[in-house]
């Protein structure tokens, strides 16, 4: 994987707000330890997006079309 | 490499923000992600979750039940005596 | 499960015992400020969780966090001000570090350690809250009418004021202790200002389908003018639990609060209080704490979004009406009906009614509510 990182803007309070708890909690060494982890989380969660082409989605919006649905 | 879409220079200069880095790959695949569902920036993103993920974590390390057992046992008398139970 | 305290502290600032009659002999030797009865309710509220996790009015960070970020300080979301606004003539022998006594009506109430004195821009809080400048709005001009310093810092309690509503009052660490007792998992909030007619029934019952308990929380205190007296309403309530609710799926008691019509802001708060007093959910209805035109009718449902940690699930029901082809009470996500057939029963209908003393159509209130309503000589705030 790159090392190359890219900053994102937080605010302040919400920074210091995953700090006190990664400090009363452990387990994290560095706040951007702990936001790589949960970002990786919840990514991970989300259900990977089924792709269908143009062409494909035609076909079923006619189709749809046809039986009265749209 | 900054993300110049979410704030503007002089909110940060005001102090009001700070910066976290994130590894491009995420970041990159963060921004496919949020593509048309009214997230307008990866920093926007990352500040709902970590308010969404901090706040669950935070209610999970507290004990169930702060009242003492003596506390708990004048309420529930005085809930008696007025119908509530 | 009842909810966790708003920022997981239940605040107690309820002085009591030996510490109590020591405080009150202090109390007498300290400068005093006298507030207004709002004030003493927003006091009291403090010392007893209410806005927790508040331990006192709000400092400038606070404050400012509040206006323009609508979090604390700390990230916590938190929408209204709680601020305590003072002459600077009655503040000229006090300074930041002071303790001082609140008063009202010459009773001292609490002993509040001034932690800082500033001054604030009244339509900047305006435009903030309100999002309006304009002073046909009610909370637009009440603040306007108020003093011109802030003062922040905690606050002890040592006296409650006046409590008419005594019997119908409960504290959250009361009510949080009656839901587990009852073993209610999920309790639904409902906020209210008014006498309960069907549409207010519907919408209390459709939440009620989905949650073990419902927990109705009148306001009581500072209203506009003609709106329903506070007796008015808490009468009416017990009078429908009575004859409409399963009882072992209700509890109603009452809350002195200001309200202050701020619309999605206040919508928001009104949400935090009930999770402090242990509920899981609110209901936010159709122009929650609205006032005229001043928000559109579902904004307050929009603010909600901005608040993944808020800690309590809103419930958006939709407003209900009566429709004659269905025969019943539906709302517009359910009811295929065009307008013609709905009757939208609403406070200003029910009101003609009440002023010329004649029954209202069965569908529009209870008649034991109406009868209660109909005891009272004026039922409304003059």
């Amino acid at each position: 994987m790159s090392k190359e990182k890219v900053a994102v803007y937080i605010s302040k309070e919400l920074y210091e707000r995953v700090k006190k708890f990664i400090e009363t909690q452990g387990g994290f060494s560095t706040i951007e330890e702990f936001v790589e982890f949960v970002l990786n989380e919840v990514i991970s969660e989300e259900p990977t997006s089924y792709t269908m082409s143009k062409e494909d989605e035609e076909k079923v919006k006619e189709r749809l079309r046809a039986l009265g649905y749209i | 490499m900054f993300e110049d879409e979410f704030k503007k220079d002089s909110d940060v200069r005001r102090g009001k923000y700070t910066t976290v880095s994130i590894p491009i790959t995420l970041y990159n695949r963060i921004k496919e992600l949020i593509k048309d569902t009214g997230f307008t920036s990866v920093s926007q993103f990352v500040t709902y979750i970590l308010r969404e993920v901090i706040a669950s974590m935070e209610r999970e390390k507290l004990e169930s039940s702060m009242i003492s057992e003596e506390e708990k046992k004048r309420i529930i008398e005085k809930l008696r005596k007025l119908g509530y139970i | 499960m009842v909810s966790k305290p708003h920022g997981n502290k239940l605040i107690n600032r309820v002085v009591v015992g030996r510490r109590r009659d020591h405080l009150l002999e202090e109390a007498k030797e300290l400068p005093r400020i006298e507030i207004s009865e709002t004030l003493a309710a927003d006091t009291i509220n403090i010392a007893h969780g209410v806005y927790s996790p508040l331990e006192g009015f709000m400092t400038q960070e606070d404050y400012i966090h509040v206006l323009h970020d609508m979090r604390l300080s700390n990230d916590i979301p938190w929408t209204i001000p709680i601020i305590l606004d003072v002459n600077p003539e009655d503040i000229v022998d006090i300074k930041e570090g002071d303790d001082i006594t609140l008063t009202h009506n010459n009773k001292p109430i609490a002993i509040m350690k001034i932690e800082e004195i500033y001054g604030w821009d009244k339509n900047e809080y305006c435009k903030q809250v309100f999002k309006a400048t304009d002073p046909t709005h009610p909370g637009v001009t009440k603040t306007m009418g108020r003093k011109e310093l802030l003062i922040g810092g905690p606050i002890d309690l040592l006296n409650d004021i006046y409590e008419p509503f005594e019997k119908y009052r409960l504290w959250p660490i009361e009510t949080r202790v009656l839901f587990e007792a009852k073993r209610w998992r999920t309790i639904a909030g409902f906020q209210t200002r008014n006498v309960p007619h069907l549409g207010h029934e519907y919408v209390q019952k459709a939440a009620l389908t989905f949650v073990d308990g419902l927990f109705i929380n009148p306001l009581v205190g500072w209203k506009k003018r003609g709106d329903f007296k506070d007796e008015v309403i808490a009468r009416a309530y017990e009078v429908l639990i009575q004859h409409y609710f399963p009882k072992d799926s209700i509890v109603f008691s009452v809350l002195r609060m200001e309200m202050r019509y701020a619309g999605p802001r206040e919508a928001v708060f009104h949400a935090i209080v009930r999770k402090n007093f242990g509920c899981t959910h609110f209901i936010v209805g159709r122009d929650h704490a609205g006032v005229g035109n001043f928000y559109k009718p579902y904004e307050a449902w929009e603010i909600f979004k901005e608040f993944p940690d808020l800690g309590i699930t809103p419930l958006f029901i939709r407003e209900s009406f009566y429709c004659k082809k269905c025969g019943g009470f539906v709302n517009e996500k359910i009811c295929p009906h065009s307008d013609e057939n709905r009757i939208r029963i609403s406070g200003t209908k029910l009101r003609r009614f009440i002023l010329r003393k004649e029954k209202p159509p069965e569908y529009m209130v209870r008649p034991e509510v109406f009868e209660v309503i109909l005891s009272f000589d004026n039922p409304f705030i003059e």
